[in-house]
């Protein structure tokens, strides 16, 4: 089990769409690859290579630096039974952990209540996006949304800043208890005072950051800036979610596969970086994954939705290396064409949850799932 | 004007639309009450026409349906429509036939199932189950495409009982069984799109080999049912009656407990319930008579701002007020994701379940959104509703602080607030002192002045009601 004495910090990575687990961790030994793949495959030459079997996409070589230093886990044929391939509907599964009935309790926004129960800290969980992803959305507990961090905050249209300061001083007043409201009213007074709170709690991040580190200019790499400026100013956010869309490739998938992953292993690159040298790589783990891999044979221009994925676990703690099997690509082994899972990601879950948020897993997985060791 | 008579009338068109301008208001409230509600169940208007937004927007075109347009042409037509109730109705029927795009996949289809709420928006409701239950994406998405003679699927035969007319406990596992023997064979077929990469368009399809004929009770009712018989049983249920009053009293009247909460927890006002119930039931199920006596009736005229607005009520309304976002220009798809990002994305409910409303659509996150949106509306002067809004406070000539906030309260509602919460209004306006209009620098200083107060006053508690 990994230890550390600073309170480790979770930070997710959702790949939307259904990343090609085969054109990710490519099993470019095995004869069937070329067969499968004759228009969507890559070239052998250009491959990473990680074992005599399989190798990394050419884009990403900075994540296979991480693996050679050992600070990379590939898991491999993560999924679930019955697997879904609808992405919403499997995306679903993966946030709430329920694949046979629709779920409403996201399974961190519950590690988030564990973390803290009292909601001590109302950014515990900070969640990059538009809006809060369903993996941590639970009746009660408090996230906090930010899509963009240096204009976040409540009625940012308001200048000049005095003027705004005034008017949120008005707003916090107006929101404040008053005497004979009814329980709404109360409700949306202390919601409407958390939301105000903990956008105070955030700004401070960009200005107590400063770095050497150069984040490229990609969508990713800023909300990855955004989670680093955080995670420096010791606020004590403990759980990051963002995610990074566009890995549906139906169709002309080298080109777009490529720059996908250029972008999100050149701003891990700057991530990483960044933690080193502001000396927090050491309570860091990143979790990569998406909601299903895609169809093991091309369909002459990309690749349709498919079952068995690949997940990533990155970090200085991690005990790098592959986890779990690469899943059969036999015509016979495949279910409706799709490779089958072989690790239910609950297990996956479990391992983050339990050996390194230490928080109960068993009521958020809601059973008892093989666990990667990765830690 | 009574202002008593604008208030009211502000309330209907909130409820009974998405909202109105103060022309709109004064218009309706010189034509009366009770004639307005009568335009608004029986709207002349013409219906939006879909081929404006098509022909701005081709990517929506069938057969493409370019799936980042999502919502899109269904959010213009709320955006522009002149039959406010109709459409009103269509997000009614939306929430509560809750069906997602998640698992359907194919948003041609789920705007087909909104025109068809449109068609049946005020109509007959055994009607539209019927339409309903032949709905493609309906079909769909609860399986009956799976439920077969000899293999049957008790998805949709479940849900209609359940979510759709009765509610739990009015129903044994027996009738679910045997409705969903009912409705076997109701499937769907396909035509082969134009293009290679498009999606196959659906359509509803009996097919009469795989019906499971045989002999059914349903509800203590026995005979070889088909579906419209379990239709026909279902909406003589008392239940039925009592569970389409409750939604549509949480819907225009004032939030409930949330639907699952319904078989243990009793209606806020169960004489409404009750007076609603009897309205559908001797109306033969007739949505325009039952709307009818809703918003005729006290508890209806006497519920102002009982109800958290829907993320699509606060969007759909502020943008209305503003103008200027009736052209679907480019931008409109995202505009469209404005409701998505406080908790309602529409065609794509969480589950079958639909969205829980009322203080569930808040959290720290959603007022963040539905505060900073109405800002940033409210706030743009190059709107046509904004500069209306000027032109009638300026009309009103120099304004006291107390004036200056009594006129913005006003004109946004008008809403009623704390006298605590009205006295900072008042303490920060009185910074700005008097407002006046006479030179070209006071104009602009109050214009910015108006502006700021709207913003103020659209992010208040009060304001997340309508």
């Amino acid at each position: 089990m990994a230890t550390t004495d600073k309170a480790p910090v979770l930070v997710v990575l959702q790949l939307s769409g259904g990343n090609d687990y085969m054109n990710t961790v490519i099993p470019y030994n095995d004869p069937l690859y070329r067969d499968y793949r004759p228009r969507v495959g890559l070239p052998e030459e250009q491959i990473l290579p990680v074992d005599g079997e399989v190798g990394l996409h050419p884009s990403m070589a900075p994540l296979h630096a991480m693996y050679t230093q050992g600070k990379m886990a590939i898991i491999h044929g993560v999924g679930y039974p019955n697997s879904v391939r609808s992405h919403f509907r499997s995306m679903d599964i993966w946030h709430t952990c329920e694949p046979d009935k629709t779920g409403t309790e996201g399974w961190l926004g519950l590690a988030t209540r564990q973390l803290d129960p009292r909601k001590d800290n109302i950014v515990t969980a900070v969640s990059f996006g538009p809006c809060m992803f369903r993996a941590l959305s639970v009746s009660g507990v408090p996230v906090a949304c930010v899509d963009d961090l240096e204009s976040y905050g409540l009625l940012t249209g308001i200048s000049p800043e005095p003027q705004r300061a005034k008017i949120l001083e008005r707003f916090a007043q107006n929101y404040s208890p008053l005497i004979g409201t009814d329980e709404v009213m109360k409700y949306l007074g202390a919601t409407g005072l958390e939301a105000m709170a903990g956008a105070d709690i955030l700004k401070v991040a960009p200005q107590r950051y400063a770095s050497t580190v150069k984040y490229p200019e990609t969508s990713i790499a800023k909300k990855l800036k955004g989670i680093a400026q955080i995670n420096f100013a010791d606020l004590g956010s403990r759980v990051f979610y963002c995610d990074h869309l566009g890995f549906d490739t139906h169709a002309n998938q080298l080109p777009v596969h490529a720059t996908l992953w250029n972008d999100v292993s050149q701003a891990i690159d700057a991530f990483f970086a960044d933690l080193r040298e502001h000396n927090a790589a050491d309570n860091v783990l990143m979790f990569l994954f998406t909601e299903f891999g895609r169809r093991v044979r091309d369909n002459g221009s990309g690749t349709d939705h498919g079952a068995g994925g690949a997940a990533f676990v990155l970090g200085d703690m991690v005990q790098g290396g592959q986890y779990g099997e690469y899943p059969s690509r036999k015509p016979s082994d495949l279910t409706q064409g799709d490779l089958a899972p072989t690790l239910d990601f609950r297990g996956l879950y479990a391992t983050i949850l339990e050996d390194w948020l230490h928080v109960d897993a068993q009521p958020i997985v809601k059973g008892t799932f093989e666990k990667p060791r990765f830690l | 004007m009574a202002s008593k008579d604008i208030a009211l009338m502000a309330h209907l068109m909130r409820r009974a639309g998405f909202g109105a301008s103060r022309d709109e208001l004064e218009a309706r409230a010189a034509q009366g009450y009770e004639a307005t509600v009568e335009e608004l169940l029986t709207p002349e208007a013409e219906p939006v026409d879909r081929y404006e937004f098509l022909r701005y927007q081709p990517g929506f075109w069938k057969p493409v349906t370019s799936p980042g347009m999502g919502m899109a042409a269904w959010f213009h037509t709320m955006l522009n429509t002149q039959r406010p109730l109709e459409e009103k109705m269509v997000l009614f029927w939306h929430q509560l036939f809750a069906t997602g795009q998640s698992k359907i996949d194919h948003w041609h289809e789920l705007i087909t199932q909104v025109d068809m709420f449109r068609e049946h928006a005020m109509g007959n409701y055994r009607d539209l189950l019927v339409a309903l239950a032949k709905d493609p994406a309906m079909i769909y998405w609860l399986d009956n495409c799976d439920n077969h003679a000899h293999a049957v699927n008790e998805n949709w035969g479940r849900e209609l009982l359940e979510l759709f007319s009765m509610g739990v406990g009015n129903f044994s596992e027996t009738d679910v069984r045997e409705a969903s023997r009912a409705f076997t064979g109701w499937t769907i077929g396909y035509t082969p799109p134009r293009g290679y990469y498009n999606r196959w368009d659906w359509q509803f399809e009996y097919l009469e080999e795989d019906h499971d004929d045989g002999e059914k009770t349903f509800l203590s009712h026995t005979g070889n049912f088909n579906g419209e018989d379990i239709i026909d049983i279902i909406v003589q249920q008392p239940a039925c009656h009592r569970f389409i009053a409750r939604h549509l009293y949480n819907f225009f009247v004032a939030d409930e407990p949330q639907v699952p909460a319904w078989q243990t927890t009793p209606p806020r006002n169960p004489e409404a319930i009750d007076t609603i119930a009897t309205a559908f039931r001797e109306s033969k199920y007739d949505m325009r008579s039952t709307l009818r006596v809703i918003f005729n009736s006290d508890f209806f005229k006497n519920a102002r701002f009982a109800r958290i607005k829907s993320p699509a009520e606060v969007v759909i309304s502020l943008l209305r007020l503003a103008g200027g976002f009736e052209f679907p220009a480019p931008g409109i798809g995202q505009l469209a994701k404005q409701p998505t990002y406080m908790g309602q994305e529409l065609l794509n409910p969480p589950s079958v379940e639909g969205w829980h409303t009322g203080a569930e659509w808040i959290n720290s996150g959603t007022l963040m959104k539905r505060v900073n949106f109405a800002a940033s509306v409210l706030g743009d002067f190059s709107r046509p509703g904004m500069r209306a809004i000027v032109d009638r406070i300026k009309g009103q000539g120099a304004l006291s602080p107390e004036g200056f906030v009594d006129s913005c309260l006003d004109i946004i509602g008008p809403l009623d607030v704390q006298p605590e919460v009205r006295q900072r209004l008042v303490e920060h306006a009185s910074e700005g002192g008097t407002l006046r209009w006479g030179t070209a620098h006071e104009a602009e200083t109050s214009q910015k002045r108006v502006g700021e107060m709207l913003q103020m006053i659209a992010s208040l508690r009060e304001c997340q009601y309508c």
